[in-house]
C-alpha cells in the first residue's frame, strides 16, 4: 500500500477554560492515532460529544481557544512532501486549504455568508487557487455546478433563497471545485430530511469517485457509514475505541460499545425491543479512570476500572481498545 | 447573591472599580446628614474663598461652603436618578413581560409603541414641559415625567428575555396547573429577568441624571432644590469660570463624572456576568 | 402580501405611529398644565413697563387665536394637527412678526449638517474600531481605545461639551468656542467662509463624537465577538480566505446589519445630544433657538421646534429603514 494521505499520531486536544475562578479541562480528544489512504472514505462514528467534531477540527487545524493541542501530530502528504498541519505558517496553510484540503461542514444552514450572494463565496474560497481571469473562473464554477446537476443560477442567489438541501449541495460543490485530494465532511447530512439526505450522499460519493479524493466522513448515523464508508473508526469519550474495514466491523464488532451501536440499528423484520445502554456518556472534564466505557459496559472487570486498554490489532486491519473484546466471528 | 458579589469583586475589575467609585459618591452624599448648614442658606461663609483647610472645596460667590452644598446636591441628584429608575422599572417590567408572554399581536402592538418612545427626541419635549409648567415645575414632577418617557429601551430588553421564557417548560406547566397570567409573570418569569433589570437600572439612573443635570444647568428645573445641575447653573449665573472661581465648577463636575463612570461600569460588568456565554464558562462540571 | 412591500408598509406604519404619538405627547403636555400659555406670554410681554388693560385684552384675544386655544378641547386638537400638517406655527413672539417656520427653517440646516457629520463620523469610526477590537482581541492599542471610549460614553453630552468649552475656551484657547462661523463674515461660499464654518464645527462635532463613540465601539465589539463564532466565519477560515476579507466581508459586514438598526433607534437621543451641544457652543441650530425661545417665553417657537424635531427625527429613521434592505437581503424574504 502506498503512503497514507493523512497520518494522525498520539493526538491530544483539550478545552481549557477559566472564568470567575473556575477552571476546567475537557479532554475532548485523548491520544488518538489513525491513518487514511488515498481514495479512501474513512468514517468516524460515535454519539454526540464523543469528541468527533473536536478531532476533525484539530485535523483541519481550526483551533481556537479554549481548544488547545497538547501532544501528537497531524501529517498530510499531498504529492511527495509530508506537512504537519500544526507546524506550518499561516501562508503555507492558506495555500493548502481548499486546493488540497477542503471541508464540508455540519449545519449547512449557516455556512454561507447570509448577506452576500453565493457567487462571492466561490470567489473568496476558490479564485486564488484556480488562477484564471474572472470570466473564465466563473465558467469553471458553472461547469462544475452543472456536473453536480446544479443550475448555475444558484450563484446569483442569497443563501436564504435556497432550501437546506440545496445549500448543502452548493457547499459540496464549493468544497470540490478545486479538486482537492482530501475532504473533511462533518455531519453533512445530519440537518437534512431523509430523501434529501440520500441525494446528498449520492452526490458526495459520485464526486469522490470522479476526483479520487480521500474523505473523512463524520456522522453518528451508523446506517450512513454502512452505505458509504470503506473503513470506520468508532469514538467514545474522546478516544478511538475500534477501527477496521466497515464491512468487518458491521459483521463482527469487537468493542462492546461498537457492538451496542450496531445492535441498536433497526433492521427489516426485527421485532425484538431495543436495549438501551445504562447511564450517560462520561463527563469529559472528569472522565472515569481506566477504560472510559467501563461504567456502562456489560463486560467490565476489575482491570477495566484500573487501566486504560491500549489499541491492539485483533485481526489484520481491525483494531480495538478492550481487555475483553467480543469474540471473533469467522467471515 | 453574596457569592455573586464576591465573585464579581474578585474576578471583574470593572465591577470593582465601579463599586469603589460609587461608594465614594454615595459616602459623600451621606455626609449631607452631618452638614452644619441647611442646604438653601446662603451667605453663611465668606464668598469666593479658594479651597483651603477650612473650606476643602472652597466657597461659592453666594457664600456657601461648597463641600457641604455638594453633599446635598449629589444626594438629591442620586435620589432623582433612583426615583426615575424605580418608576420606569415598573413600566418597563410590566410592558416587557406582558409583550414577551403574550407574543403575537399584543407583542407587536406594544413593541411598536415601545419603539416610538425610543425614537422620539425627549429633550425638546422635556423643555416644552418645563416651558408650560414654569414655577410649578418640581423635582418630583420632572422625575415622574422622565419615568413616563424613559422606560422603552429597557422594556425591549426585558421583552426579549421574556419571549424566550414563554416557550420554556415551566411556563406551560404553570398554564396547565391553572396559574393566572399575573401569577406566572410575577412568580415564574420575574426572577429570570431580574438580573437584566439590575443592569438596566444602572444605565437608566445614568440617563436620568444626565438629563436632569442638563435641564438644571440650563435653568429648566426647580432651581431652588440643590442638585449637581443646579449647582453648575448658579456657578454659570455668577460667571464663575470668567471670575476664576474654578472650584465651583470643578468639584461638582468631577463628582458627577465619578458617579456616571461608576454606574456605567457596574452596568457593563453585570451585563457581562449575566451574558449566557460567560455563564457557560463559569458553570462547573 | 410578503417581501419588500410588506416591509415598506410596516415601516411607514411605524413612521406614522411615531409622529402620531409624538405630536399627541406634545399636545397633552401643552394642554394638561395648570399654566395658561397665553397668560404666560402676556406676563412675559408686560413684565417691563405698564400696558393698558385694553391692550392686554386685545393681546389675549389674538394670542388665543394664534395658539389655537379657542373652542373646545376637540377643536383645539384638530387645529393643533392642522398646524402640524401645514407647518404653520404662527408668528414668533420674540421675533415678531417673523413666522416660527422661518426661524426654524433658518436654524434646521445647521443642526442637520452638524448631526449628519458627527453621526457619520462617530458611527463609522466607532464601528471600525469596535470591529477591529472584537476581531483582534489581543491588541493592546485597541484595548486602550476601548477604555478611553468607555470612559467618555457614560458622561452626558452637556458635561462633555462643557469640559471641551473649558479646555479650549479658557485653558488652551485655540479653537472657536461660539457661533457657527466668524462674526461679521459675509455668508458667501468662499473658502474663507467654509473654513470658518468648519473650524466652528470642530468642538460641537468633537463632543458629540466623544460621547457617541463608546456606544458604537462596545456594541460592535460584542457583536463581532459573537459573529466570529458563527459557522460562516469558521468556514471561511477553513477555506483559507484572507483574514482581511473575512474581517471585512464576513464579520463586519454581518455585524453592520444590527448596527444600522441601532443607528435608527438612537437617532432620537443623538438629536437630544446635538441640541444640548449646540446650546453650549452657541451654534446657530435649533438647539440654541429652543433654549433662547424658552428664556424669552416664546410659546409658539418652543412648540414649533418640538413638533418639527419629532417629525424630523421620524423622517430620518424612516430613511434609514428604507435603505436597510440594501444591507440585509433577508428582509425581502420575511
Amino acid at each position: 500500500m502506498s503512503e497514507p494521505v493523512l497520518t494522525v499520531s498520539g493526538l491530544r486536544a483539550w478545552y481549557r477554560t477559566s472564568a470567575y475562578g473556575v477552571s476546567r479541562e475537557v479532554r475532548a480528544v485523548d491520544d488518538i492515532s489513525l491513518s487514511i489512504a488515498a481514495g479512501e472514505i474513512y468514517g468516524l462514528a460515535g454519539e454526540s460529544s464523543s469528541g468527533k467534531t473536536t478531532l476533525i477540527k484539530t485535523i483541519a487545524n481550526a483551533i481556537q481557544p479554549p481548544l488547545e493541542v497538547l501532544a501528537g501530530s497531524v501529517v498530510f502528504r499531498f504529492g511527495d512532501r509530508p506537512v504537519d498541519i500544526h507546524r506550518i505558517s499561516r501562508e503555507a496553510l492558506g495555500k493548502i486549504r481548499w486546493k488540497h484540503l477542503s471541508y464540508i461542514m455540519q449545519g449547512s444552514m449557516n455556512v454561507l455568508n447570509p448577506v452576500r450572494r453565493v457567487r462571492h463565496t466561490f470567489f473568496d474560497f476558490a479564485f486564488r487557487h484556480i488562477g484564471r481571469p474572472k470570466p473564465e473562473f466563473l465558467q469553471v464554477v458553472r461547469d462544475h455546478l452543472q456536473r453536480l446537476h446544479l443550475a448555475p443560477d444558484v450563484l446569483d442567489a442569497f443563501p436564504h433563497q435556497l432550501s437546506g438541501g440545496m445549500r448543502q449541495r452548493v457547499t459540496i460543490a464549493l468544497a470540490t471545485v478545486c479538486r482537492p485530494e482530501f475532504i473533511i465532511a462533518d455531519e453533512p447530512t445530519t440537518a437534512l430530511d431523509v430523501v434529501v439526505q440520500k441525494g446528498v450522499l449520492a452526490m458526495i460519493h459520485e464526486i469522490q469517485r470522479e476526483l479520487g479524493s480521500s474523505i473523512i466522513f463524520v456522522t453518528h448515523d451508523m446506517a450512513v457509514h454502512a452505505n458509504l464508508t470503506d473503513r470506520l473508526g468508532i469514538m467514545y469519550a474522546g478516544r478511538l475505541v475500534e477501527e477496521g474495514r466497515t464491512a468487518d466491523i458491521f459483521r463482527a464488532p469487537r468493542h462492546p460499545y461498537t457492538a451496542h451501536l450496531i445492535a441498536s440499528l433497526p433492521r427489516l423484520g426485527d421485532t425484538a425491543p431495543k436495549k438501551g445502554l445504562d447511564g450517560a456518556p462520561p463527563n469529559l472534564a472528569d472522565p472515569p479512570p481506566g477504560c472510559r466505557f467501563h461504567p456502562r459496559c456489560p463486560r467490565a472487570s476489575d482491570i477495566c476500572r484500573r487501566e486504560a486498554p491500549p489499541m491492539a490489532e485483533l485481526s489484520p486491519g481491525h483494531r480495538a481498545a478492550c481487555f475483553h473484546p467480543e469474540p471473533e466471528r469467522p467471515a | 447573591m453574596g457569592r455573586i458579589l464576591i465573585d464579581l469583586l474578585r474576578f471583574n475589575r470593572q465591577f470593582a472599580v465601579g463599586l469603589v467609585l460609587l461608594a465614594i459618591v454615595l459616602g459623600f452624599a451621606l455626609l449631607s446628614f452631618f452638614s452644619p448648614y441647611p442646604p438653601n442658606d446662603s451667605f453663611v461663609v465668606p464668598p469666593d474663598v479658594p479651597p483651603s483647610w477650612a473650606y476643602p472645596m472652597g466657597t461659592t460667590s453666594r457664600g456657601q461652603d461648597l463641600f457641604w452644598l455638594l453633599t446635598f446636591s449629589i444626594r438629591n441628584t442620586l435620589l432623582f436618578g433612583v426615583t426615575v429608575a424605580l418608576i420606569s422599572r415598573l413600566l418597563a417590567l410590566v410592558i416587557g413581560l406582558v409583550a414577551g408572554y403574550c407574543g403575537g399581536l399584543v407583542d407587536r402592538a406594544l413593541m411598536s409603541i415601545n419603539d416610538t418612545f425610543i425614537v422620539i427626541p425627549l429633550f425638546p419635549i422635556l423643555v416644552l414641559f418645563y416651558f408650560v409648567m414654569k414655577d410649578h415645575m418640581s423635582w418630583g414632577l420632572l422625575a415622574l415625567m422622565m419615568a413616563c418617557l424613559g422606560w422603552a429601551y429597557d422594556a425591549r430588553l426585558i421583552r426579549s428575555v421574556a419571549l424566550s421564557l414563554r416557550t420554556r417548560e415551566f411556563t406551560e406547566t404553570g398554564i396547565f396547573s391553572g396559574m393566572s397570567m399575573r401569577q406566572i409573570l410575577v412568580e415564574e418569569h420575574l426572577p429570570y429577568v431580574l438580573p437584566i433589570v439590575f443592569s438596566t437600572t444602572m444605565n437608566n439612573i445614568n440617563w436620568s441624571i444626565g438629563l436632569e443635570v442638563t435641564l438644571s444647568v440650563l435653568g429648566f428645573t426647580d432651581i431652588n432644590t440643590p442638585t449637581i445641575g443646579v449647582l453648575i447653573y448658579w456657578a454659570n449665573q455668577h460667571t464663575a469660570l470668567v471670575a476664576g472661581i474654578w472650584w465651583w465648577i470643578f468639584f461638582p463636575v468631577l463628582l458627577v463624572i465619578l458617579a456616571f463612570i461608576g454606574l456605567f461600569l457596574l452596568a457593563v460588568s453585570m451585563n457581562e456576568y449575566i451574558d449566557p456565554r460567560s455563564r457557560l464558562g463559569r458553570s462547573g462540571g | 402580501m410578503t417581501g419588500y412591500p410588506l416591509y415598506l408598509l410596516t415601516r411607514l406604519g411605524q413612521f406614522a405611529l411615531v409622529v402620531f404619538i409624538g405630536i399627541n405627547i406634545a399636545f397633552i403636555v401643552t394642554h394638561a398644565t395648570p399654566i395658561d400659555p397665553v397668560e404666560q406670554s402676556i406676563a412675559a410681554a408686560t413684565q417691563f413697563g405698564s400696558t393698558s388693560p385694553e391692550a392686554i385684552a386685545l393681546m389675549r384675544q389674538s394670542l388665543k387665536e394664534l395658539y389655537g386655544l379657542e373652542g373646545s378641547l376637540g377643536d383645539q386638537y384638530v387645529s393643533f394637527w392642522s398646524r402640524v400638517a401645514t407647518g404653520d406655527f404662527g408668528p414668533s413672539l420674540s421675533a415678531f412678526p417673523t413666522p416660527v417656520s422661518t426661524l426654524i427653517g433658518r436654524a434646521l440646516p445647521w443642526t442637520v449638517a452638524l448631526l449628519v457629520v458627527s453621526t457619520l463620523l462617530t458611527w463609522v469610526l466607532g464601528n471600525l474600531l469596535g470591529g477591529l477590537a472584537g476581531y483582534y482581541r489581543r491588541s493592546k492599542a485597541l484595548r486602550f481605545a476601548g477604555i478611553l471610549a468607555m470612559t467618555f460614553h457614560p458622561i452626558p453630552y452637556y458635561i462633555v461639551a462643557f469640559l471641551l468649552l473649558i479646555v479650549f475656551g479658557y485653558l488652551w484657547p485655540v479653537l472657536p468656542i461660539s457661533g457657527g462661523y466668524k462674526m461679521n463674515m459675509t455668508r458667501d461660499w468662499s473658502w474663507e467662509f467654509i473654513g470658518s464654518v468648519a473650524a466652528h464645527a470642530i468642538l460641537p462635532v468633537l463632543s458629540l463624537a466623544l460621547v457617541g463613540l463608546g456606544g458604537w465601539f462596545m456594541g460592535m465589539r460584542s457583536l463581532v465577538s459573537n459573529i466570529v463564532t458563527e459557522d460562516y466565519v469558521a468556514y471561511a477560515e477553513l477555506g483559507g480566505v484572507e483574514r482581511r476579507r473575512i474581517l471585512g466581508s464576513y464579520v463586519m459586514r454581518n455585524a453592520l446589519v444590527p448596527q444600522v438598526t441601532g443607528l435608527a433607534m438612537s437617532l432620537g437621543s443623538i438629536f437630544n445630544g446635538a441640541i444640548i451641544t449646540e446650546q453650549v457652543f452657541g451654534y446657530p441650530g435649533v438647539g440654541t433657538l429652543l433654549v433662547s425661545a424658552v428664556h424669552v417665553g416664546d410659546y409658539s417657537l418652543v412648540l414649533g421646534i418640538t413638533t418639527v424635531s419629532i417629525v424630523a427625527v421620524s423622517v430620518a429613521v424612516l430613511l434609514i429603514d428604507l435603505a436597510y434592505p440594501l444591507l440585509d437581503p433577508r428582509v425581502k424574504a420575511r
